[in-house]
């Protein structure tokens, strides 16, 4: 399996990282390699074998449930770039 | 509308009653000034981990118990990913591949009277979320206002199979599903607030052909609103079919002032998550004790409710349906048979369904918010099972009940003098004042008028005041008249 360059811009596009016309290309090679590797790995019978869902064979730690975080509005806002009555500004978006 | 069948499948995000968030120790208690009750966690500052709350856990186990599913022993939260200003991270932790909850079903009553009938909704699965937070579109100088007390708040998605076939059917599903949650104690259900809030995927097709293509209608957060944009889409894409055109899959909101559904403007590559496992969280095990345990802490369940009043109390299946509508229904109910006794269990039915409802109904109150309380209509049920007074003088006292003007049945009805005559003599005597004074309707009586019986009845009644018990008047008018 391969990507094409535009599944690379694709990609690029979906998590928001600008890509020039040759890091495109350089990025599709590199990604291709990975794609080989892969290949690589397949070539192994893992027939029978359930997949993990992560690289740790553990569980997941509960907490119980009770509030332990208290109010830091003010320092979390002061590194902020702009605020306003409380709130985080951001770039207009509309649904 | 014959030769379209509708096919609707229900999305619900069920908001948890726990304190803090579902992977932060931040608050969510509801109407907080903006961003206080968003941590670090919650901001997706560097450097954080998400650490899962127990409790929103345990809520799923309790509903997956409930809808009779199967509790996944191991299940896996997931990355769900879109940039939006509300999401910080830059994707949603959610369950995609391996949901907590799988399967399950839950069986509603659609429709009332003699049209009621029953319908078993499939669920596909339940899985557990976090929220997003609020975006503010209003004027801050060309920009929008983020606030995030609402991410990380704990949310369980629960998706139907595309089972209901009308609106009254979604409506009657979603119903259900309200008052399984609050009666479980997993969500408070305060739609207002967005404690509650439905997706509705709609699509229509001849009857026998393949699905056909859906359009989901977001964030319904009344059940009116939930029938009425069901009925405005699939009038719509009906039109649209009958006049030539495809539907497109979409995404539309409901404008409840215009009663009509408008597409939003559709997000490039919205439906393009890429999933996959979130390595900050390990699988999810849930050990058959625990479940067990769960178990064993679950009140009785609406089923199991209206099983038992069906088989030991008499009732119908869709009387009992009915009292089982919210766990406050079926507690007033239960209240009341405590004081009337079994043997009155449908008597009290009727009260707390017809006449209860209607006044409460009338006055615009909640059950919780009767100013009868299930001790007093007790108390009035038995005087009627008891001959005391009739269902006529009943409903005069119970009145008498509503606007306080006794604290029990038998103080109003010993003060108004509203006792049922039963005594023979008596009402003989008064049948026997009536038939004199009423010649022309015994006439037309044994001319066989049936009417003039009703009549006579009434005249009966009314020289009594309503008090004389009505079988005995029946009884005596026919005697004295076939003599």
């Amino acid at each position: 399996m391969s990507l094409t360059l535009e599944q690379v811009r694709r990609i690029a596009h979906l998590a928001r990282i600008e890509v020039s016309e040759s890091e495109a290309q350089t990025t599709q090679a590199h990604l291709n390699g990975i794609f080989q590797l892969i290949e690589q790995m397949q070539a192994v019978d893992t027939a029978g074998v359930e997949p993990m869902a992560h690289a740790q064979d553990l569980s997941q730690r509960l907490r119980d449930d009770v509030v332990s975080e208290p109010d830091r509005r003010t320092a979390y806002q002061s590194v902020a770039p702009e605020t306003e009555a409380g709130l985080y500004l951001v770039p207009k978006v509309i649904e | 509308m014959n030769q379209w069948e509708v096919v609707i499948g229900i999305e619900t995000h069920a908001q948890l009653a726990t304190v803090s968030k579902i992977f932060s120790g931040a608050s969510i208690a509801f109407g907080a000034e903006p961003n206080t009750q968003a941590c670090a966690v919650d901001l997706a500052l560097p450097g954080v981990l998400p650490v899962l709350n127990r409790k929103a856990v345990e809520c799923a186990i309790r509903f997956g118990l409930a809808i009779g599913a199967q509790v996944a022993p191991k299940s896996i939260f997931a990355r769900k990913n879109y940039f939006y200003p509300d999401l910080p991270k830059g994707y949603q932790i959610s369950q995609f591949e391996l949901p907590v909850v799988q399967g399950g079903a839950i069986t509603v009553q659609v429709g009332s009277g003699d049209k009621a009938y029953e319908k078993t909704v499939n669920l596909t699965r339940a899985h557990l979320e976090e929220d997003a937070g609020k975006s503010l579109h209003e004027d801050f100088q060309g920009k929008s206002g983020i606030d995030l007390n609402r991410a990380g708040t704990p949310l369980l998605e629960i998706v139907t199979e595309p089972d209901m076939r009308s609106s009254d059917e979604a409506v009657a599903y979603a119903r259900a599903l309200h008052a399984l949650v609050r009666w479980i104690g997993i969500c408070d259900g305060n739609m207002q607030e967005g404690s509650f809030r439905c997706d509705a995927n709609v699509s229509v097709r001849r009857p026998g052909a393949p699905f056909g293509t859906r359009r989901e209608i977001k964030n319904l957060n009344s059940f009116r609103f939930l029938k009425e944009a069901i009925d405005f889409e699939v009038q719509w894409q009906i039109n649209e079919i009958e006049e030539g055109r495809t539907i497109q899959q979409a995404t539309v909101l409901f404008d409840p002032d215009t009663g009509e559904t408008r597409m939003m403007r559709s997000k490039e590559d919205a439906h393009d998550y890429r999933y996959f496992p979130d390595p900050d969280l390990l699988p999810l095990v849930i050990s058959a004790d625990w479940v067990e345990r769960v178990r064993g802490e679950l009140p009785e369940l609406p089923a199991q409710k209206r099983q038992r009043f069906v088989e030991q109390l008499g009732l119908s299946a869709y009387d009992a349906t009915t009292l089982t509508a919210s766990q406050e229904i079926a507690d007033f109910y239960e209240s009341t048979v405590a004081v009337a006794g079994q043997l009155a269990a449908k008597p009290c039915a009727n009260w707390v369904m017809v006449d209860l409802a209607a006044r409460l109904n009338k006055d615009g109150l909640d059950i919780a918010q009767s100013p009868v309380s299930p001790q007093q209509l007790g108390g009035l049920v038995l005087r009627i099972v008891d001959n005391t007074i009739s269902n006529n003088i009943a409903k005069k006292v119970f009145e008498a009940l509503w606007s306080g003007d006794g604290a029990t049945a038998d103080e109003i009805i010993e003060k108004q003098g509203l006792k049922q005559i039963t005594d023979s003599g008596a009402i003989e005597s008064l049948v026997d004042e009536v038939l004199a004074a009423n010649a022309a309707n015994v006439a037309e009586y044994r001319a066989g008028k049936e009417k003039a019986f009703n009549a006579l009845v009434g005249q009966v009644m009314k020289a009594a005041k309503g008090k004389a018990n009505p079988q005995q008047v029946n009884e005596l008018l026919k005697k004295k008249l076939a003599g």
